[in-house]
């Protein structure tokens, strides 16, 4: 343990204060801390100076990071740790062409060439278009069928493909595989002029347009060295509160729809676009696209905002109290709520859930409370009261913390009014050879960048991680044992992004 | 049962006049662009270096609309004296070409494809293809389907299957891992059948351009009848555009 360096939120660590320990030290001390409470919040590969390396960064109540360099090959640390770290060590044989050798599931994560010219570690041919050549997990026997959907679906959403292996309706084990929406984010961040990081982070997932951009722009201010001054600070807040709320209303709407109880769904998806305006009352686009930028905002947020937010929010907020009583007393929707789509905290522990799926079951952990950033720190924390794991769950998380952000925007309108200058986009000179990580609770969960810089202060590394990234798993385990019918519930209770899976 | 009336009574009539009415949205929302031509060559320059979308062709001073996101970074120098964002939300465009604009469109109603409307114009089912993108698209177009906007009354609907459509409503810069199952999906659409590329990733890869990953021009591998430039299109935008597109 007394190798791990802890570093904060948002803070620049120099790149030769990243401890560097051999493999099998590295592997013990990860071993120790993943069984004390530990989660992963990164574990990616880079090349520093022709030689790969391995960069874990890890949380309990603190924030820790722990390098150490490997040839081509490393023991998986899945096989004998735990199911941790099962995408992350998939997500380096992509990306860096580096085996992970005993992976119990070592298989492509979103079928792309790796970056290093290494041979493939799964044999592809990437020429090819998708789909390549993947094995799916198979349960064998008489009456056993498979069921195959997607990547198009019959709705508007994202792709992304599901197979089911079913005896009769029940499900016995759903694998979901995802990348047809790989756009290589990650690498082009590394090439592209700064003006453009802003935009392309804020197309990571256009749902969290604020949670991605404000990891990005806190990670850009702080190897700048720019300060933002704290009337930014509260509109910088103040949408990433919005965003959470338009994004559970919407779900709360589509939960209510997928068990055909259609007045809450049209109710809460007129509420939803509500919100989503009020983001456009912030900056102009109704995703709070362009509203933030290195140092600050780029529209102040004046006296004639602030009055339309808060007049909404004394309109809409008992409007949902209204709505979510509907919602979680008619019978009938709890009757498919309830007990459906269960992760117990055990199983959400051993993946490492985030954000509501996690908090859903019983996993208090919250970046706001954590690793506070913006205003967090000065603002009270929520408390979930129904933690069983269930859908029910996910959608009484959700409904607590609607109500939960709509008092901190109170609040944050009830501070006085705190002039400051919408900021213009510029080059800035980042701090050479340096690390840093930003963390914020976007409305899925902890999202995370993680910068490196070489020597002219260029970005040698990106590394972004979605909430969704640790998710999907879940979303995977609630399906075991349950019927193939409740997968569209169970599927939005979690309503993990697939392009923010994707990069 | 007394919930649910009690809830109707509350929540009342919320569907918008428009197109019947005109819509006024907030004064910071960025629809099309007012270019002032006469501006100084420096600071068209200036937007133009600026610009992370390489939207702003300086020697035309013009504005391509299927580059450009909206971020309103332009508008921003010199208080805007190249370019300001109108509330304007008419957007959508028959021809590529017109979206490479002074700061106007030509009237979309007027389109070339006028047989289209004699075909689609009492109904028009759509399938929706995500091909890659960040999802504001796809949400930004489910959202017509709320009490709001409630597209359905004018005949237009979004459909489970190709087979069911006469179109498909394509979001996102067409990445490689979606090419087979975006092409699959319009060979599976009967004959005849339109195309509409929905934001500026599927017309020039948006925020995406310049990846290895992605094909970013949709009309390179089938042909596009209608484009609607945001990022993503504003509800109202996509609305106007396929009213305006297939509506007598």
């Amino acid at each position: 343990m007394d190798k791990l360096l802890q570093i904060s939120n948002g803070e620049v660590v120099p790149r030769q204060r990243i401890p560097q320990v051999d493999f099998a030290r590295f592997f013990r001390i990860l071993t120790d801390f993943v069984a004390n409470n530990g989660y992963i919040v990164h574990f990616f590969a880079y090349i520093d100076d022709g030689r790969s390396k391995l960069l874990a960064v890890v949380r309990n109540s603190n924030l820790f990071i722990l390098g150490t360099e490997v040839n081509g090959e490393f023991p998986s640390l899945t096989l004998t740790i735990g199911t941790k770290f099962h995408l992350f060590e998939r997500e380096i044989a992509e990306q860096y062409g580096i085996r992970p050798a005993g992976h119990p599931w070592l298989k492509m994560v979103r079928y792309h060439a790796n970056a290093t010219g290494r041979p493939d570690v799964f044999g592809n041919e990437y020429r090819v278009d998708i789909p390549g050549k993947y094995d799916f997990f198979q349960v064998q026997g008489e009456g056993i069928h498979e069921v195959a959907v997607g990547p198009v679906h019959a709705g508007i959403i994202e792709p992304g493909h599901f197979r089911f292996q079913c005896a009769g309706e029940e499900v016995l084990n759903l694998e979901i595989q995802l990348g047809y929406q790989h756009r290589g984010i990650e690498r082009m961040l590394t090439t592209v002029p700064q003006n453009r990081l802003p935009v392309i982070c804020e197309a990571i997932a256009g749902d969290t347009t604020i949670g991605h951009n404000l990891c990005c722009c806190q990670a850009i201010e702080a190897l700048a060295g720019l300060k933002v001054v704290a009337g930014a600070r509260t509109a910088r807040t103040i949408a990433l509160e919005l965003e959470r709320i338009a994004n559970h209303i919407g779900d709360l709407g589509a939960l209510s729809g997928d068990v055909a109880f259609n007045p809450p769904a049209a109710y809460f998806g007129r509420i939803r676009g509500e919100f989503l305006n009020l983001l456009l009352v912030l900056c102009g686009n109704r995703f709070g696209k362009g509203l933030i930028r290195p140092g600050g905002i780029t529209q102040a947020l004046t006296g004639e905002q602030r009055d339309i937010i808060q007049a909404k929010i004394l309109e809409l907020r008992p409007e949902i109290e209204h709505v979510c009583d509907l919602l979680f007393s008619a019978h009938t929707v709890l009757a498919r709520f309830e007990y459906t789509g269960t992760v117990g905290r055990k199983v959400a522990d051993e993946l490492g859930l985030v954000g509501y799926c996690g908090r859903a079951s019983g996993l208090e952990y919250d970046v706001r409370e954590f690793f506070p950033t913006e205003c967090y720190a000065d603002l009270p924390p929520n408390a979930n009261k129904v933690t069983n794991g269930d859908v029910y769950s996910r959608a009484m998380v959700r409904s607590e913390e609607i109500m939960h952000s709509l008092t901190l925007i109170e609040m944050l309108l009830k501070r006085p009014e705190q002039p400051h200058r919408p900021v213009v986009m510029a080059e800035n000179h980042l701090a050479p050879e340096s690390l840093v990580v930003t963390l914020n609770e976007g409305w899925r969960g902890e999202v995370s960048h993680c910068l490196l810089t070489d020597a002219d202060g260029g970005i040698a590394r990106y590394k972004v991680k979605d909430p969704s990234f640790h998710n999907w798993t879940g979303l995977a385990m609630a399906l075991r044992n349950q019927e193939i019918s409740d997968f569209p519930l169970c599927n939005k209770s979690f309503n993990l992004s697939y392009c923010g899976f994707d990069l | 049962m007394f919930k649910i009336i009690s809830n109707r009574l509350a929540q009342g009539y919320r569907t918008t006049k428009y197109p019947k009415e005109p819509i006024q949205l907030y004064s910071r929302f960025r629809g099309l662009p007012e270019i002032n031509t006469d501006c100084d060559p420096a600071l068209v320059k200036q937007c133009a270096d600026l610009c992370p979308q390489a939207a702003i062709l300086v020697e035309e001073k013009k504005i391509d609309l299927g580059r450009c996101t909206f971020c309103g970074e332009c508008a921003r120098v010199a208080e805007g004296a190249f370019v300001r964002f109108s509330q304007n939300f008419e957007m959508g465009t028959a021809r590529r070409e017109d979206l490479i604009t002074a700061g106007s469109l030509p009237d979309l109603a007027t389109h070339a494809k006028a047989h289209f409307k004699k075909l689609f114009g009492r109904s028009l089912q759509l399938r929706q293809v995500s091909a890659g993108g960040c999802n504001a698209c796809e949400a930004d177009t489910n959202v017509l389907g709320t009490p709001f906007f409630d597209l359905s009354r004018f005949g237009i609907d979004f459909v489970a299957s190709p087979r069911h459509a006469d179109g498909i409503h394509v979001t996102g810069p067409i990445t490689r891992n979606m090419k087979a199952a975006l092409l699959a999906t319009y060979e599976a659409v009967p004959e005849p059948k339109v195309v509409i590329a929905s934001g500026c990733c599927p017309i020039s890869g948006g925020p995406f351009h310049g990846s290895s990953e992605i094909i970013a021009d949709l009309n390179s591998l089938i042909p596009v009848d209608l484009y609607i430039p945001g990022c993503p299109p504003h509800p109202l935008t996509t609305l106007h555009a396929l009213l305006a597109f297939f509506k007598k």
